[in-house]
């Protein structure tokens, strides 16, 4: 079953659009379902999309959680836009370091730098 | 081991995210409150979703009709818990590594090697379809038990029986 509130926020800058992921945990495969029906509609009404995920409020996540992202990843790209992720504390960054997906992602210590870096 | 200075659980539950997630509350809460600090915490909390996410999702195959066994023990230097599902287990030497260059980009895949990486022992029974993990406390990480290959066994044993 879907969570009621809302677990994204969007904001729109003049150069990004910025998905800020405002659950503290994403757990369940129904958690990482709700998100990722959240989120794939952005990235298929706006293709070139350049997305920039927060993760500031973000505690805790799981494996699941990451194959969102390479799916998300790849939805970005074939649409030919651009994906940062920013604001992933120092616990869950050690699981992307584990599974060598900080070399998959561009990891962005703050939003401010994740919008400097889009192309 | 004296009784006295640990805590033993079991706790068998139906294949579904809400009763699996209820048991996983349940076990963190004892070992917050028996001194695991919060390192400790998020490292078991890791591992245990991905083992019960992986007993639900392929051991039992989503079936929530079939059960769900966690078993856990708490002493005053670590846990140790054993989660058995009613599938036909598989052989994790056969894992493809999630980190090399061809599988960097799968979806799946990440789950054994996150609970290998943050617990102090992750072990398998023969069948493949019960997980034994201990987490020593910080500080106090020592060499993997010899003894959870039996436990595991046993604990496999116990869930097919009850079946019967």
């Amino acid at each position: 079953m879907d969570k009621a509130k809302p677990n994204i926020a969007v904001e729109y800058t003049e150069a990004a659009t910025v998905a800020v992921l405002t659950d503290d945990k994403i757990l369940d495969e129904s958690e990482v379902s709700a998100l990722e029906s959240s989120i794939v509609p952005l990235i298929e009404q706006n293709p070139g999309i350049n997305l920039i995920m927060d993760f500031s409020s973000v505690e805790f996540l799981t494996s699941s959680v990451l194959g969102l992202l390479i799916r998300i990843s790849k939805k970005v790209h074939e649409g030919e836009g651009q994906l940062r992720l920013c604001g992933i504390n120092s616990k869950i960054l050690d699981i992307f370091r584990i599974t060598r997906l900080d070399k998959v992602f561009d990891i962005h210590e703050g939003r401010q730098e994740a919008l400097e870096s889009l192309e | 081991m004296d009784p006295k200075n640990c805590l033993h659980t079991v706790e068998v539950v139906s294949s579904s995210p809400e009763q699996v997630g209820r048991i996983c509350k349940q076990l963190l809460s004892d070992a917050a409150a028996n001194g695991f600090d919060a390192d400790d915490i998020f490292a078991i909390h890791l591992a245990l979703e991905e083992a019960t996410l992986n007993a639900v999702r392929h051991g039992n195959k989503g079936d929530a009709g079939k059960k769900i066994s966690v078993d856990w023990t708490i002493t005053g230097e670590k846990l140790d818990v054993s989660i058995t599902d009613e599938g036909c287990g598989f052989d994790p030497d056969c894992l493809a590594d999630c980190r090399v260059d061809e599988n960097l980009y799968k979806c799946c895949g990440r789950g054994v090697l996150l609970m290998q990486s943050y617990m102090d022992t992750v072990e398998y029974n023969q069948r493949g379809n019960c997980v034994h993990m201990v987490k020593f406390k910080c500080g106090l990480r020592a060499d993997a038990d010899k003894a959870g290959v039996h436990r595991a066994e046993q604990n496999s044993e116990e869930l097919n029986a009850s079946d019967d």
